[in-house]
């Protein structure tokens, strides 16, 4: 049912990861070549984005935990920093420390916040399973989310960030360049990416897939799968909440909308859109979906109408997603090119 | 507190209570008896309310109006159920999460295309205009005491139907045993269908009795549904009786808590820092409730399975 996991062609997933990373890397070049400035500002939003798709598709795809609750980490993360900013204005610091702009200050903070609420979320959460799972994640989140609406920083429920935190002054980098600041986010995405990837493969990986499959007989091995899970979801946490941090800094902007309940909704259309359970659709998701969103827009006002109806599809007829289009349509041309080449041994 | 003010705010949240379980109890009878988890339930309550509205204006007639609109919405719910959902029920839950998803970004775009984004007018009726005296010297708006006299009248119906009828009795034998049901040769499908569409008409009950309380427009759905699922976890996921007891909790802790916090916070705090204390407390109070419940009893007060 799930693609990924273990699934059909890992070494095409391999190509298809170093695709993506390519054209990453490659696009501020392209933008400079074609005078095309906000095709970084575009891409800047998808790997935040992505970053956030990633870190649910670990609990999601993975764990087979469906959270409709995780922009309330990316809130946290983006509240941090707003937290940051508001006491700098104040003419305070953070927990007494220099810097409440400082990234190396309010960045971990606020990862660590999110890790935070994750743990304390997760531990009542993962208590239930399947549809009670689902209801309770939004409505944790929706708790986030109405004490994100009743805070008031200088009166505002909502507040424009002025300018971005600052890196250590010895990096020489300003993340008010806009692509000095596209290359920190991928670095964090790539990094998350990479981390996650290598969590699913270590054992620890494997019993969180094994518990989506047979939760009972992992239990009757003697196995923790509930700390497993936790960990797990705390790990989602950070992932988000460090996406959190990107998007506020982003955006420049920190405002109780991060929070909502149908930003999680994207989230996990992301993920399922890419393919889930691969942690590298996720990342085709968010592209997709922020493409798709931009392209309809300009077609129509009413771009939701049609974007609903696209869902269902999705949903309906393409199961393992993009990526699982990706990798089952050159099957043919592949099956072509094995008759005459030996295969390799090991290449399951 | 002075008792006048509890007793209005108990009215209050009992009337917020019984317009609670009309949406629970479909969503839970269908989560119960089809295995399908339903966001878009929400939009079912926004489509009674437009149509309400709408309809009441082209009579000027309220009653008329709320009787149009819940066959109506009935009638999108059973289209709906037919056209998207009765492939998903096989599905995994995740499938469901996405496709409803999908319908409500549809239902609330569809909304803003032929009523536009500005909330619509929709009036009470006339002759229920007044207030009632419901306690020496308490007075209380008549309308607010017909939507509760409605929605217990209702809650009864509906106990009577599916405690005395024999759809009642597939209904609940349904939620206990599908594959028993299947067997017995009940006609599934059409039981499905059957429960949706009851399920879109609670909901639309509950839009048109609200709309006139609150603000007619895109987005009053969600807000609903999602204070449902709080009612459902509380309750039981499943159970009718679980659906009313936890619909009634959280509609009185919901409103009374908006009422006392702020109070309760400023004999602590100076007024402006209570004021706002108080209601993010009040906002977040049923969240915990739901929290308590959990941490002792995970599948709720009520689990309607073994």
């Amino acid at each position: 049912m799930v693609s990924g996991a273990g699934g059909p062609a890992p070494s095409r997933r391999r190509l298809v990861a170093l695709v993506l990373l390519a054209v990453g890397l490659g696009l501020p070049v392209y933008a400079e070549l074609t005078d095309a400035p906000f095709l970084v500002t575009l891409g800047t939003r998808i790997v935040v984005l992505a970053l956030a798709a990633v870190s649910l598709d670990l609990i999601l795809g993975y764990g087979g935990l469906v959270s409709f609750g995780h922009a309330a980490f990316v809130g946290i993360g983006a509240y941090a920093v707003g937290t940051g900013f508001h006491l700098d204005f104040m003419g305070q610091t953070a927990l007494g420390w220099g810097g409440s702009v400082a990234v190396v200050v309010i960045w971990p903070l606020g990862i660590l916040a999110a890790a935070l609420a994750a743990l304390l979320i997760g531990a009542i959460c993962l208590r239930t399973r399947g549809i009670g799972f689902i209801m309770i994640t939004l409505a944790f989140a929706q708790m986030l989310f109405f004490l994100a609406v009743s805070l008031r920083w200088q009166g505002d429920e909502s507040m424009a960030l002025w300018g971005r935190s600052e890196l250590p002054a010895w990096t020489g980098l300003d993340l008010n360049e806009s692509v000095t600041f596209y290359y920190v986010a991928l670095a964090c995405l790539v990094g998350f990416t990479w981390l996650c990837l290598r969590l699913v493969d270590a054992p620890f990986g494997r019993i969180l897939q094994a518990g989506r499959q047979n939760d009972r007989r992992l239990r009757a091995l003697g196995v923790p799968v509930y700390r497993h899970r936790l960990a797990a979801f705390v790990v989602a946490g950070a992932g988000g909440g460090l996406s959190g941090v990107l998007l506020a800094n982003a955006s420049e902007f920190v405002g109780p909308a991060y929070l909502a309940w149908d930003r999680s909704g994207e989230l996990i259309v992301m993920v399922v859109l890419g393919g889930m359970g691969s942690l590298i659709g996720p990342i085709i998701g968010a592209g997709a979906l922020v493409l798709l969103e931009e392209y309809l827009a300009e077609v129509t006002e009413h771009w939701q109408i049609i974007l609903g109806p696209i869902l269902i599809l999705v949903v309906l007829f393409a199961r393992g997603g993009i990526l699982g289009l990706i990798e089952s349509v050159p099957r043919g041309w592949r099956a072509r090119l094995r008759r005459w080449r030996p295969r390799r041994t090991g290449d399951v | 507190m002075t008792s006048a003010l509890l007793i209005e705010q108990t009215l209050n949240g009992f009337q917020l209570g019984v317009m609670l379980f009309l949406m629970a109890a479909g969503l839970t009878l269908v989560f119960g008896v089809m295995d399908l988890i339903n966001l878009a339930h929400g939009s079912f309550y926004m489509v009674g309310a437009f149509l309400a509205a709408t309809f009441a204006g082209w009579f000027d007639h309220f009653l008329l109006g709320v009787l149009l609109a819940v066959p109506a919405a009935a009638l999108v719910g059973l289209v709906v159920e037919r056209v998207a959902l009765h492939t998903l029920y096989r599905r995994d839950h995740l499938d469901q999460v996405l496709a409803t998803f999908g319908l409500i970004l549809f239902f609330n775009e569809l909304v803003r295309l032929i009523w536009g984004p500005v909330p619509i007018p929709f009036d009470p009726p006339e002759a229920l205009s007044g207030t009632v005296e419901v306690w020496p010297g308490v007075p209380y708006p008549a309308f607010r005491l017909a939507i509760i006299g409605v929605g217990l009248a209702v809650a009864m119906g509906l106990w009577l139907l599916i405690t005395r009828t024999r759809l009642g009795m597939r209904v609940r034998a349904g939620a206990s045993n599908r594959e028993m049901v299947t067997a017995l040769g009940v006609n599934v499908p059409v039981l499905f269908t059957l429960v949706f569409a009851l399920g879109a008409a609670l909901a639309a009950l509950a839009g048109a009795m609200r709309g006139p309380i609150l603000a007619v427009e895109v987005g009053m759905g969600e807000e609903i549904l999602i204070l449902t699922f709080v009612v459902i976890v509380i309750g039981g996921i499943g159970s009718i009786r679980g659906a009313l007891i936890g619909s009634l909790v959280v509609g009185l802790v919901d409103t009374l808590g908006r009422a006392a916090l702020p109070a309760v916070f400023s004999i602590a705090f100076e007024p402006s820092l209570a004021s706002s204390l108080g209601a993010s407390a009040a906002a977040m109070s049923i969240y915990f409730l739901m929290a308590l419940v959990l941490a002792f009893r995970p599948r709720g007060l009520f689990p309607a399975h073994g």
